[in-house]
């Protein structure tokens, strides 16, 4: 141990690396670039993780939604073609006998799937805008950020079917004037007043309601609307340890054999699984990472092993001084450790400017990403552990790499070293 | 100083055995100066490897110093080659990239003494062979003579008991070649033993001593009446 500390040996080997500067460079280049391309890569990755991250918030991603559209297939004495609808009822079953379904929220919309939107006005000011019936439970499958001094629906306007509603951003730019607050203030609808409780953020998630919509509870829709015990669609949350994939098959057959559609009839209902886009784009995140851990390690091991190369060139090279070191009465061990620590060095050094310059790129990719809400990259990180990791892989390799011209010095005879012209 | 017994030395060369040294026998005494003389292939390189534990012998007895040496590893010789000679050789095997000081403390730094006293010593020794305002420069900005004076400061560094000189002339011309006899001589009036490893009579006729190989034995051993190199140098 005193051998590394020791500030002569460092100067032996300060001596021999700038002996030949070139040469070096270019060795600690190779192992630079691995290092380099290494952190770039898994930060961006991991940025890419983050993006996606981001976009997908509040959304519960292993949720699913179903609906229903016509037969293909007759079926129990019904013709092709039939239109299915879904009850509220349904919810129910689905809830009793498909435990993995974690909350179920059925939903009501006017003005987006076929059907206007319903004019919607404040004294003079008017605009068109989507309207859901909602359950308060939707907050937890698509949540719903609400500014201060508002709230969501909850189970008391339900029961009480009362006339609340929840308001998009945009629904507030155009109604009401800047300095106004809406909570607490009416809208008409369908000439009935609504009471403004809450009023939600603009997200920037993939959602249906965008920020032009208006949310009442499911009871109030169906009584302004009269749409009775109809549902529009589903939106489902799957517990987490959940397999969406089967969960959202386990749905479609008990609605098929509740709306006696054939079994096989794979038009009558519609779905849109959210858990199982989700898996694939995580899945192909963690494809990218291991890809870029499989590349910059590969990178890395390369330059490594150029490492190794160039220091056996040069205890070819310096096979004299070797033998003349030998002949002053360097032992095996030393001169051993002095190439071995020359090999360590130099992956060290290499591996510590590579993590620098490829944190330096990232903090480039990050500046020049950062407010661009098209592209999913957030936050390049490389995590610590991976650094340290990376650099104690290098100092392994180094180490291994630099006993091949540590052995190689230490097996040539100081007498045919000495010969050697 | 130095007991040579039946020394014995042969090298395998495919199915053929060289034997190059066939039994010597020497003795040294301290202080002396012996030139080893002889043609090429006459085993005289060979010998001084082995007394310069560069090369082992097959067989027969060398005591340094009253030490045996025998059953050598790379470490032990290492070590005593350190602790027991000094080497000066015929091409000078100069580090080239490191400055005359460095160059001289060496094998100082083998020996773990520490920085400062190296550096004294070092300069102490240069000064001995007249290149102390030279300390700080590289080989390739040296002369021959001037090469081989850091060498044998080099080789003085490590304060051995022997010192090992490999045609140290080889590459000068006479009148340096005279000038680092000089240094010998005045070396060895100090004390110090030394073997010199030569072809050339004149260099020979400088020592006290003269051993002659031939086909790898000891063919005569005169001591001889030393001609002082200062004779020669103006």
């Amino acid at each position: 141990m005193r051998f590394i500390f020791d500030r002569d040996t460092w100067q032996e080997i300060f001596g021999s690396i700038r002996k030949n500067k070139v040469r070096t460079i270019i060795t600690i280049i190779g192992v630079l670039w691995g290092i380099f391309v290494y952190i770039a890569l898994s930060g961006a990755t991991k940025g890419l993780d983050n993006g996606f991250e981001r976009e997908f918030q509040g959304i519960a991603n292993n949720s699913m939604f179903v609906w229903t559209q016509r037969t293909s297939m007759p079926y129990a004495g019904f013709k092709i073609g039939r239109a299915v609808q879904l009850k509220l009822s349904d919810a129910e079953e689905l809830r009793n006998k498909l435990p993995d379904i974690q909350f179920i929220a059925p939903r009501n919309v006017m003005g987006i799937f076929g059907g206007s939107p319903p004019q919607v006005s404040r004294g003079m000011k008017t605009g068109t805008y989507a309207v859901f019936g909602d359950y308060p439970v939707i907050d937890k499958i698509s949540k719903k950020k609400i500014y201060e001094g508002g709230r969501f629906l909850n189970e008391r306007d339900m029961e009480n079917e009362r006339r609340v509603c929840v308001i998009g951003e945009r629904v507030r730019n155009d109604l009401f004037d800047r300095d106004e607050d809406p909570v607490g203030s009416y809208v008409k609808l369908n000439n009935v007043y609504f009471q403004v409780v809450g009023v939600y953020k603009k997200s920037e998630n993939v959602d249906f309601e965008g920020d032009n919509s208006l949310m009442l509870p499911y009871t109030t829709y169906r009584k302004i609307f009269n749409t009775g015990e109809n549902v529009g669609w589903f939106a489902i949350a799957a517990y987490d340890e959940a397999d969406v994939i089967a969960l959202e098959k386990d749905v479609k057959r008990l609605l098929k054999r509740r709306h006696k559609v054939h079994p096989e009839d794979e038009r009558a209902f519609g779905s849109f699984n959210l858990g199982e886009a989700f898996a694939k784009l995580f899945g192909f995140a963690k494809g990218l990472n291991f890809l870029s851990l499989f590349v910059g390690f590969a990178t890395i091991i390369a330059g490594v092993i150029a490492i190794g190369n160039i220091l056996l060139i040069s205890v070819k090279e310096r096979t004299r001084e070797l033998g003349v070191r030998r002949a002053l009465g360097a032992t095996p061990a030393e001169v051993r450790g002095q190439i071995l620590l020359e090999s360590v060095f130099l992956t060290l050094v290499a591996g510590i400017l590579g993590i620098i310059l490829g944190a330096f790129v990232l903090a480039i990719i990050n500046v020049i990403t950062q407010g661009s809400s098209g592209f999913p990259y957030t936050n390049p990180t490389v995590p610590i552990p991976y650094i340290f990791s990376a650099l104690f892989i290098m100092v392994v390799l180094g180490t291994l790499i630099g006993l091949i011209p540590a052995q190689r010095a230490v097996s040539i005879k100081p007498i045919d070293a000495l010969r050697e012209e | 100083m130095i007991e040579i017994k039946d020394l014995h030395k042969s090298y395998r060369m495919g199915s053929n055995s060289l034997h190059v040294l066939k039994g010597l026998n020497l003795s040294i005494k301290e202080g002396e100066l012996v030139a080893i003389m002889g043609s090429s292939g006459s085993g005289k390189s060979t010998f001084l490897n082995i007394l310069g534990m560069l090369d082992e012998a097959d067989s027969g007895q060398y005591v340094l110093d009253s030490v045996p040496i025998k059953d050598l590893n790379e470490t032990k010789a290492a070590k005593y080659r350190n602790k027991f000679l000094g080497f000066i050789f015929q091409s000078f095997n100069l580090i080239n990239y490191k400055t005359a000081i460095e160059n001289v403390s060496l094998p100082l730094y083998y020996q773990k003494v520490n920085r400062k006293e190296r550096q004294e010593k070092a300069l102490q020794y240069l000064e001995k062979v007249g290149l102390k305002q030279w300390a700080d420069h590289l080989p390739s900005e040296l002369s021959g003579g001037q090469k081989q004076r850091v060498a044998i400061a080099r080789a003085l560094a490590a304060e051995p008991k022997v010192l090992l000189a490999d045609e140290l002339t080889g590459a000068l011309d006479s009148k340096t070649s005279y000038e680092i006899m000089e240094l010998i001589q005045e070396i060895n009036d100090e004390g110090k033993t030394i073997l010199v490893v030569t072809h050339e009579p004149d260099i020979a006729n400088m020592c006290k001593r003269i051993v002659h190989l031939k086909d790898g034995v000891i063919v005569e051993d005169t001591f001889v009446e030393q001609v002082r190199a200062s004779e020669y140098v103006q």
